[in-house]
Formats: structure tokens, sequence, C-alpha cells
């Protein structure tokens, strides 16, 4: 058995275990997901190779460092943050599991090279999240969890079309399970009907493309992450979209490796400014404040999407730095909102007021995580959007014009939130209550991790984001 | 592979079998009609597959084909006709909005899909292209389902359809990987639609898609 292995096979059997013994879920919760962080750091210092199913590479071994991560922090804010949700001890059973489940679904489609075992494990976990959505069982938590399967089975079945057309389009090189292997699609793509691949590609955009949240099929996600519980928030936006964007990053290597194929850079820069755009312009209405940091995810995938389709070593650099920056930053913004939201007695934008007054920790750790969202520095999103400004700015001058926009107006609005929800008079609270560890502890080592990643990438990180990079362009 | 060999007429005729069924989806009214049509899409799915099995020369494939008759064909459908009958008995008739443009729409689709399909897969097969233009009908036909009847039954109907499409071009390929797999995976997104209807229809709220309700949450408005 190899790490990899152990990395899907570890929440596997804690999901086992927690379902086993439902009085200990939390802290089981806990300490697997400590353990995956441990495997996950063991596999980056193993570094890429190895040849089978799972295949850890220089795109997909940070993202899985960072999910392990998110997950662990995550672990700890729920065994708070659910025991005040009212579920039953069947619920925070099945919360738990469900938690442990989706783990080693995301570590499944991160770590897989056949694409059909990548897309099995999207929807495993697509379906994880519907159930963790819909367990509040509120009217509004049932619709969201409707709307987000509706959706996202949709998308999830025309990336499967898509990938089904990639088969075809490699059957007459490829012979059994290496029609489906990304490394094995890739290597012969050259030599493939350029006509199916632009095909498979518009299918795998449009369909991995509502997973990340990618307009015009965004509209799940506001909702799934406002109505259910505030850890899914924090996992969807930290480790679903991730999953997605590297569908489309690893569809876009594939058919970009044809010369006579529609050139895949072009749909992506027009879905990420179209995203952005809309995105950035809609944090202006938001009241509710699980919905702005959902509209925020979206704004920051409109910024990756872009990234990936400018292209280049530096795009991609940009692309996978903002995806790793995102991943830190808004899982933190949401344990934050979380907590404040559970204080205040409501998630209104209007409700929560004057944080920094009773709870100084939690409200400065919530200012930062949103000046961090709205691209301020010190933080890593800071560092991927310059870069990508500045490619953008060499590439395509003409487009440099709306990217700014699109991020001066997501940023001043989400700073305009910040203002009503951190600073001014505090709004009254139901019962006087603290922030707590399980909150501040995740939330403030997230924020650290995000300022370490632009003040001092470590450099084993650096030498794979670039490797990443190199071999994507 | 030419028009006339049995191979090729038998997979069309099996095709264009769903792909009739699927316009009687989009205009069918009675609900007990509606589950009727899905169970025989189901079973024409699993004959589909049995046939591109024996021709293909692939065992795996008439797994595929059996799991197809017997969730699809069978079980799925006596568990909506139980489910009908016994929850809503007074809801017979489903209303299905527009039935002339859905029709045409349904048209234009096919149209397209054979438009877009055919001249790009020149490499392809015969058998493998025109199958794939088939499924890529079935697949956005049922996405019209979805659009057009905005009922849950309609959703489940629609992605039924979605999903049966989308075995049939994997059935097509040959050699396809994990094609038993990935008919499952798909399988068991139907299974959870179909709970999550049921679960709706506990809540008796089953009369429209309704995430209108989610609209007073969205910070629209005043």
């Amino acid at each position: 058995m190899t790490l990899a292995d152990g990395m899907v096979l570890l929440p596997v059997l804690a999901a086992l275990l927690v379902a086993a013994l439902p009085a200990q879920a939390a802290r089981l919760n806990i300490a697997a997901s400590a353990g995956s962080l441990v495997l996950a750091l063991l596999l980056l210092a193993a570094g890429p190779g190895g040849e089978g199913l799972l295949r850890p590479d220089a795109t997909n071994l940070p993202l899985v460092l960072v999910a392990a991560l998110v997950g662990l922090g995550t672990a700890i804010f729920s065994a708070q943050d659910i025991a005040h949700e009212g579920f039953d001890r069947r619920r925070t059973r099945y919360f738990h599991a469900a938690f442990q489940g989706f783990m080693a679904t995301h570590f499944l489609a991160l770590l897989s090279d056949n694409l059909g075992v990548m897309w099995v494990a999207i929807e495993a976990g697509t379906l994880a999240c519907v159930l963790m959505v819909a367990l509040p069982r509120t009217p509004s938590a049932i619709e969201a969890a409707w709307k987000f399967f509706i959706l996202c089975g949709v998308g999830i079945a025309l990336a499967l079309f898509g990938i089904i057309v990639l088969a075809l389009a490699a059957q007459p090189m490829l012979e059994g399970g290496a029609q489906l292997s990304y490394g094995a699609l890739r290597a012969v793509a050259a030599r493939a009907d350029p006509g199916l691949l632009n095909l498979a590609f518009v299918f795998l955009l449009v369909g991995f493309g509502t997973k990340a949240g990618l307009v015009p099929l965004h509209s799940w996600l506001p909702d799934a992450h406002a109505e259910g519980p505030t850890p899914i928030a924090a996992v969807l936006s930290g480790l679903l979209l991730n999953a997605a964007m590297l569908g489309i990053l690893r569809s876009k290597a594939i058919v970009g490796a044809h010369p006579g194929a529609i050139a895949p850079g072009g749909f992506l820069l027009a879905l990420g400014f179209a995203t952005l755009l809309l995105a950035a312009f809609s944090l202006w209405r938001r009241r509710d404040a699980k919905r702005l940091f959902g509209w925020s995810s979206i704004e920051h995938m409109g910024i990756v999407a872009i990234a990936f389709g400018i292209g280049g070593v530096p795009g991609h650099m940009a692309g996978l730095l903002h995806l790793w920056g995102h991943s830190l930053v808004k899982p933190a913004a949401f344990f934050a909102i979380g907590r404040a939201a559970r204080l205040k007695g409501g998630q209104g934008i209007g409700t929560i007021g004057g944080l920094t007054v009773n709870h100084p920790a939690l409200g400065w750790g919530l200012v930062l995580a949103m000046a961090a969202l709205a691209g301020l520095p010190p933080f890593s999103l800071f560092a991927s959007e310059v870069l990508l400004a500045a490619e953008v700015g060499r590439v395509q001058p003409w487009l440099l014009p709306l990217l700014v926009l699109g991020l001066l107006v997501a940023g001043t609005a989400l700073l305009r939130a910040m203002q009503r929800l951190c600073f001014g008079a505090p709004t009254p609270e139901p019962e006087p209550g603290r922030a707590g560890l399980a909150t501040l502890v995740p939330l403030w080592i997230n924020l650290a991790l995000a300022a370490l990643l632009a003040l001092a990438l470590p450099a084993p990180l650096a030498a794979l984001l670039l490797d990443a990079a190199r071999s994507l362009s | 592979m030419t028009f006339g060999q049995l191979p090729y007429d038998m997979a069309h005729v099996l095709g264009g079998g769903m792909l009739l069924v699927s316009f009687v989806l989009l205009y069918q009214r009675r609900t007990a009609a509606l589950v009727n049509a899905l169970a025989l899409q189901g079973t024409l799915l699993a004959a589909a597959a049995v046939w591109q099995g024996y021709v293909q020369g692939a065992p795996q494939l008439y797994v595929t084909g059996m799991i197809a008759l017997a969730a699809k064909g069978i079980a799925i459908p006596v568990f909506l006709h139980r489910l009908m009958r016994r929850r809503m008995p007074d809801r017979a008739i489903e209303p299905a909005r527009g039935i002339g443009l859905s029709m045409l729409g349904g048209v234009m689709l096919v149209a397209l899909a054979i438009l877009v399909v055919l001249p790009v897969t020149t490499g392809a097969q015969a058998l493998a292209r025109e199958n794939l233009a088939i499924a890529l009908s079935i697949v956005l036909l049922g996405m019209l389902t979805m659009l057009t009847r905005r009922s849950a039954l309609g959703q489940v109907a629609g992605l039924m359809t979605l999903e049966n499409g989308l075995v049939l071009a994997a059935v097509g390929v040959t050699g396809m990987p994990l094609v038993i797999e990935l008919s499952t995976a798909g399988l068991v997104l139907v299974i959870i639609v179909i709970a999550g209807f049921f679960a709706r229809l506990l809540q008796e709220r089953f009369d429209s898609l309704d995430t209108d309700m989610l609209h007073p949450h969205r910070g629209e408005g005043p």
C-alpha cells in the first residue's frame, strides 16, 4: 500500500469508525483529520511519482496538503459548531461520518489519474455535501440542497459525457483502462481526432464549470453555502471547488496538447470574466453574510478561470497560487462568520455589527480574512492577483481594465461589508458568549498560513508550483 | 459497417426507440404513462447495452444491461407507481407546459446533436459516431425535459433520461473502461434524486421546484 492509498483509505475507515462510535464522533473526526494531515505532509515529502490509479503530481500534491489542512481546521470548528446546531445524536453522527466520507472522495478525486474514477469521486463528494446541506431539515435547507443537487447533477452528468467522448477520441491509440488515464490521454492527444477533443472539452468545461461555480450555472452556490451548516460551507468553498477546477485544468491540458483543436484558453477567459464581473457587482447587493462569502467564492473562481485561460507559466502559477490561498482564507472567513452568527443569533449583515468591540479576537480575524479576500496584502491572494494582472497586461493588455474593474468592485464591496460587520456600535446579543478556541485556532492558523504563502513561500512548495505550471503550459 | 448490416440496424432501432421515448417524456401529461415511458426507456437501454456487448464481444456490457433492466426497467418504475398511488392519488395529471414549443425545441436539439457530432467524428467508426449522435440527442432532450417540466417528478424524469443517454454513449464506445462502475455511479445519482423527491413529497412540497422559497434570503429587494 502506498501513501496515496492511505490518504484515501484513512478517511474511509474513519467514517466507519465514527458511525460505529457516535459518542466520540466529534473527537474521532478531529483525530482522523489530523492523521490525514500527517499523511499529506509525508506524501508531499515523498514528492511526485508513482504508477497506478493514484498518482501524486506537482499539481495535485499541494492541493492535497491544503485539503488536509482545511479538513483538520473544519473538523475542529465543527466539534463546537455542530454541537450548537441542535442536531440529535443520530444526525450528529451522520454529519461527522459524512464529513470523513467527503474527505475520502476529495482525496480520491485529486489524486486519481483515471478520469472516470475522478468523476465518480467528485459525484460521491457532491452527494455527501448535498446530504449534509439538507441536514438542518429547515425548508430553506431542503430547497437549497435540492437546487444544489439538480444543478450539480446535470453538471456532472455533462462532464461524464465529455469523459466518454475523450475515451472515444483515444480509442484508436489506447487500450483498456488507459483510455481514461490522464497521463496517457495527454501523451496521445496530439494524434487524436481534433473534432472529438473539441466536443469533449465543451462538455467537460460546462460540467466541471457548474461544480466550480462558473457563470451561468453558478446559482446553486450561494444557496448551498448559506443554508447548510457552516462547516459545509467551509469545505464546499475550500475543497470541492478545487476538485472541479482541477478537472477543468486537466481537460484543458489534454485538449490543449493537440495543435489543431480549439484553443481552450479563450473559453476559460470568457467564462472567467463573466463570472468575475457578475459576482463583483452581485457582492454589493448582499444582506446575508454567508451568501456574501458564497458570492465571493464565485468571484475567486472567476479569477482562477481567467488565470488558467491566460495560461503560460506565470498564468498557471497565478491560478494555482490563487486556489491555494482561497482555500485557506475562505474557510477562515466562514469559521469567523459562522461563530459570529451563532453569537448574534442571525447571519444577516445587519444583525452582526461591531464584532471587534465585544469579540476582538474573532472580529479582527474576520477583518483580516475579509481584507485578504478583497485582495489586500500581506496575503497570498494579493500576490496571485498581482501576478495575474501583470501577466494579463503583458499578454492581453486590452483585458487588463476589465480585470482591474472586477477586482476593485469586488474588493470595495467586501471592505464595505467588513466595516458594517466588524466596526461601529455592536449589535445586541441574545445571550453573552465567547468566541471559543475551536473557532479562533483554525481561523488564525489559516490566516497565518495564507500570509506565509505570500511572504515566504516554502521552497518545496515553490518548486512544485513551478513544476506544475511548466507541465501544464 | 454500412446500412443493412444487422449490428448496425439493431443498434439504431434500440437507440432510436430510446430517442422516441424521450419525446414522449416531453409531452406526456398522465403521471402513470410518464412512469411507464421511463420504464420502457430503461428496458430499451438494457437491450442496447446487451446488444453492444454481443457486437463488441464485451461481456461486461451484459452486466451493465442487467443492472439497467433491474433498476430502471423494473425497480424504479414500480417504486414510482406505488409512490404515486399512495402519496399523491389526486395528481394523475402532471402539467406539461407549451407542448408544441417543447416538441419543436426537441426536434431542433436532435438536429443540433446530429450537426455537431457527425461532422466532427469522421475518423471514428460509423456505429460509434451515430450512436454518439443519438446519445447526445437523448442527453439534450433530458435537459429540455428538466427545463420545461418544473415539477419535481419532471426533474426526476429528465435526469433519468439524461443518465440513460450517458449510459448509451458509454456502451457505444468500443473498449470503454469502467462502464459498469460509471453506469452504477450514474444510477446512484438517479436513486438519490428519487430519494430527494420522496423527502419533498413527505414535506408536501411537490407542486413545483419551488426554489422561490429561497428568495426572501437572497438579499435582493428592499
